[in-house]
């Protein structure tokens, strides 16, 4: 994969048409199935089989680690009934006619292919067994299969999908609602751990990621852009970066005003990167004034308690009579809770090669999102859309940034300008001073229990990004957020301020932030009125199974046995060691129900230790492959926790200070607790597993922090320092 | 300037400024590409490579000054026995996510388990610490070494 121009082009499902088996579908509800054996429209496309048997399976979606390219074609082979051994996965190329929406967002991958890749997988297999009932002269009724082989028990004869698949691919399709899937005992695919596909070339070290695309005559560029975001470019000596050696040609970038779009900057082309990058440190660039160069975090900190004191922007929710309730609380609390701006931080810095050739474009991008990439760079440099071409290229760690495509945009103009193939590399700084960084916000909470130790009203002044009414982007927090709906007399103010830092999704958008806030409180009115936090939550979730309605329905029941199942594992109500806590939080997100444990010590001089996580889980009644979905856990969880003790990203001067990880770091191995993950299997559809988890370790661990030393993490990264008792 | 450079045991040519980091000598002039850039100042560990066995910071070490040293990066790294056993039990665990760190962490784990082959928790804390896996996939590559060392992992 390392020579980009080996991928597989997009066509080249036409060429195999011949070769074997290709099956192609109508999406269900998307396209009539009369179009289904047409050769063009709106067609699926996922498994040919080979006359020796091997079967080719493949992933629509991009691969940045979540484990898709093993998890989608696992649903098709078991239903395909062959094993796993005869598969072959391939990742797709996008094409939205074909394969419909191809991203790696919102956990979103098992909810919307569980049921549809399954029925993919047994209509293929039920065109095979037909042409074998066909070619037998028996009915396909008596028809068995097993490991890529039909079987007819009566005759006994057998045939192999691969001697089958070049008749087969001519039967009608059957219709994907209504074909026959397995019942779940007969799984032997599903349910089973099994590694990812490209474990071996991983360890083996093989060029799979965005940053080793190499395409032939390729050049590497760098691109700089204003530290202020959005600044345009008022000068640099491009002469002193075209003299370093290995430079070809150095320019600036008009760009425009979208910070998701293709912003101002200068580019050094050279036949190197690191000449790219020497190049670089000589072009000295000066940039214009900026209207947000006098922004920081002080000031939105700042500007956040005034919005706070101040009538509301707009009430999102109100229920009840919450001043009412407040008053004749039995305790109230007040507190305001802060979070800074994060940011991702991919391993693999964000990178993209592309070839601009003759008004066409083909693209090689470690992106979670190429739709949208491909109408940027169709509108930014007016191509049509289908004169794109982009391959979807593992990339080193998603978290949501690569669900934007800046760097696709770049990639593509300096190819134009430079009359050749060329990779983009950011460097580390460029990385982490120009992200979609999570939204810092501002909560501004009041609470207030009653003689039984119930929740009697709740209110929350949310202070967050945007402008006009709109949010910046992932700046928002739903009205249905828990616990709206729990609490009788709620509500939810919300107000907004100006904001040129560009903010984006981060693993868990909202969630990541929400929760710490909610379940801290929550921990705060639990103490406030005596209560063990684990009792008083399930007091506050209720006896209801569910409240509300999809989709907005929140299972209070599902989440209340997992909160159960997380006291449990972790002996919640232990005697702890002085300095020890426990702490416990849960959350809803992602379809996914989450409770944590967090065990902390923390000593004289502040340090913690986390000592152990526990994580009790439902998201429904099959862990696809218990191999990825312990991966995806274990990492959601040290995430949060890394974030939560180091992370911040600060504004200064309208600029992001921090730059590498020296100044932002991320969890080491020393600091990683063990994680023990249980999963209940509720009698409900799977979900996904890429995010839920990470946000109720934030408040399970200053729970602990509170049950350890007494003091109350309000404000996010963590201050040791206010921890110290010695 | 031309160097001579013994990279997995053969002597390759490259042509390149004496300033110009290993990693990208690698990389871009002989088409290495196992080694990966993460930050470019020696703090992630993701170009770690082995120089006369001793895990290096390749995006931080100057080509002109390795002269006739041995380079082994994640390419090689297999051919010895310690190296295979640990690539094997990368494997056996399915320790990546993304995967882009791993060269690096295999490498340092490698270079460890030369050095002590049962390493105790603290060891393995002290040789992995300068190794970030963003996906923090920390509790299998503890796992992994104490497989790949023989050891018994805890469930």
């Amino acid at each position: 994969m390392a020579d980009g121009s080996q991928l597989p082009s997009a066509n080249r499902r036409d060429v195999l048409a011949g070769a074997g088996l290709v099956l192609s579908f109508a999406v269900v509800g998307k396209a009539g199935a009369a179009e289904a054996g047409g050769a063009a429209g709106k067609l699926n496309a996922y498994v040919r089989v080979a006359p020796d048997n091997s079967v080719t399976i493949v992933s629509k979606n991009p691969e940045v680690g979540q484990g898709i390219k093993t998890m989608l074609p696992m649903l098709i082979a078991e239903e395909l009934d062959v094993d796993w051994a005869q598969v072959r996965t391939e990742q797709a190329m996008n094409d939205f006619a074909t394969y419909g929406r191809q991203f790696a967002g919102g956990s979103m991958a098992t909810p919307l292919h569980w049921d549809e890749l399954r029925r993919v997988g047994a209509a293929a297999r039920m065109m095979l067994v037909a042409t074998a009932a066909q070619g037998w002269g028996v009915p396909a009724t008596e028809c068995t299969t097993a490991s890529g082989v039909v079987h007819h028990a009566g005759s006994k004869r057998k045939a192999t999908y691969g001697s089958l698949a070049t008749k087969a691919a001519s039967v009608p399709v059957p219709d994907l609602k209504t074909v026959p899937v397995k019942d779940p005992k007969d799984y032997k695919i599903i349910g089973k751990p099994l590694r990812q596909v490209d474990t071996d070339a991983i360890v083996t070290g093989k060029p799979l990621f965005g940053i080793d695309v190499v395409v032939p005559g390729m050049l590497y560029a760098t691109y700089e852009k204003a530290p202020v975001f959005g600044a345009k470019v008022a000068g640099a000596d491009l002469a002193a970066a075209k003299g370093v050696k290995g430079v070809r040609d150095a320019f600036v970038v008009e760009g425009g005003a979208a910070l998701d779009g293709l912003l101002p900057g200068v580019a050094v082309v050279a036949d190197s990167w690191w000449a790219a990058r020497k190049g670089r440190d000589k072009l000295n660039t000066r940039w214009a004034e900026h209207p947000t160069s006098a922004q920081s975090s002080t000031g939105f900190a700042a500007k956040a308690v005034e919005l706070s004191k101040a009538a509301p922007g707009k009430t999102e929710r109100n229920d009840g009579d919450v001043d009412a309730a407040l008053k004749g609380a039995v305790k109230t609390v007040e507190a305001a809770y802060a979070y800074p701006f994060i940011s991702h931080a991919n391993l693999e810095p964000q990178n993209c090669t592309a070839h601009f050739k003759d008004g066409k474009v083909e693209i090689w991008a470690p992106t979670q999102n190429p739709e949208p990439g491909r109408q940027l760079v169709a509108k930014t440099l007016g191509i049509a859309p289908d004169d794109i071409t982009i391959h979807m290229i593992r990339g080193g760690g998603g978290f949501g940034r690569r669900l934007m495509n800046d760097y696709m945009v770049e990639a593509v103009w300096i190819s134009k300008h430079a009359g050749a193939p060329v990779k983009l590399l950011w460097t580390r700084e460029d990385d982490m001073r120009h992200d979609f960084y999570r939204p810092a916000g501002w909560h501004f909470l009041k609470g207030g229990v009653d003689a039984s130790g119930a929740v009697v009203g709740w209110h929350d002044h949310f202070v967050t990004l945007g402008e006009n009414g709109t949010a910046a982007r992932s700046a928002g927090m739903s009205p249905t957020e828990f616990p709206a709906r729990f609490v009788s007399n709620y509500r939810y103010d919300l107000s907004m301020m100006p904001c040129g830092v560009p903010t984006g999704p981060l693993r868990a958008p909202g969630s990541n932030a929400i929760a710490f806030v909610v379940q801290s409180f929550i921990d705060e009115l639990a103490h406030a009125a005596g209560a063990d936090p684990v009792a008083f939550r399930l007091k506050l979730l209720g006896d209801k199974p569910m409240v509300g309605e999809a989709p907005s329905g929140y299972a209070a029941g599902r989440m209340a046995a997992v909160v159960k199942l997380a006291a449990e594992k972790s002996g919640w109500g232990r005697t702890m060691p002085k300095g020890s806590g426990l702490g416990i939080a849960f959350h809803y997100s992602h379809l996914g129900y989450f409770a944590e444990v967090a065990e902390v010590a923390v000593a004289p001089d502040g340090a913690i230790k986390l000592v152990k996580v526990w994580v009790a889980a439902d998201v429904g009644r099959h862990i696809i492959n218990p191999f990825g979905a312990l991966n995806q856990v274990e990492g959601s969880v040290l995430d949060g926790l890394s974030g939560a003790l180091h992370q911040a990203i600060t504004i200064e001067n309208g600029a992001a200070v921090e730059s590498n990880f020296t100044d932002y770091p991320l969890m080491r191995i020393n600091e990683a607790p063990p994680i023990e993950t249980h999963f209940i299997k509720s009698d409900n559809s799977p979900t996904g597993l890429g995010e839920p988890a990470l946000p109720p370790i934030v408040p399970a661990l200053c729970n602990a922090i509170f049950a350890a030393t007494g003091k109350r993490i309000r404000q996010l990264p963590i201050d040791t320092a206010m921890l110290k008792s010695g | 300037m031309a160097f001579k450079l013994n990279v997995n045991g053969k002597v390759l040519s490259a042509d390149v400024d004496g300033d110009t980091p290993l990693l990208w000598v690698l990389r871009d002039t002989l088409g290495i590409l196992g080694p990966k850039y993460g930050c470019g100042v020696a703090q992630c560990g993701a170009c770690t490579v082995h120089v006369d066995g001793a895990p290096m910071r390749s995006c931080a070490v100057p080509v002109e000054g390795l002269g006739q040293s041995k380079i082994v990066t994640i390419e090689g790294v297999g051919a010895s026995a310690v190296g295979k056993k640990v690539q094997a039990a990368w494997s056996e665990l399915d320790v990546a996510q993304c995967g882009y760190c791993q060269a690096g962490q295999i490498m340092s784990a490698t270079a460890l388990l030369a050095e002590k082959p049962t390493p105790t928790d603290a060891d393995i804390d002290e040789a992995m610490a300068g190794n970030i896996c963003r996906c923090a996939t920390y509790t299998r590559i503890r796992a992994a070494i104490k497989l790949a060392s023989g050891q018994k992992t805890e469930a």
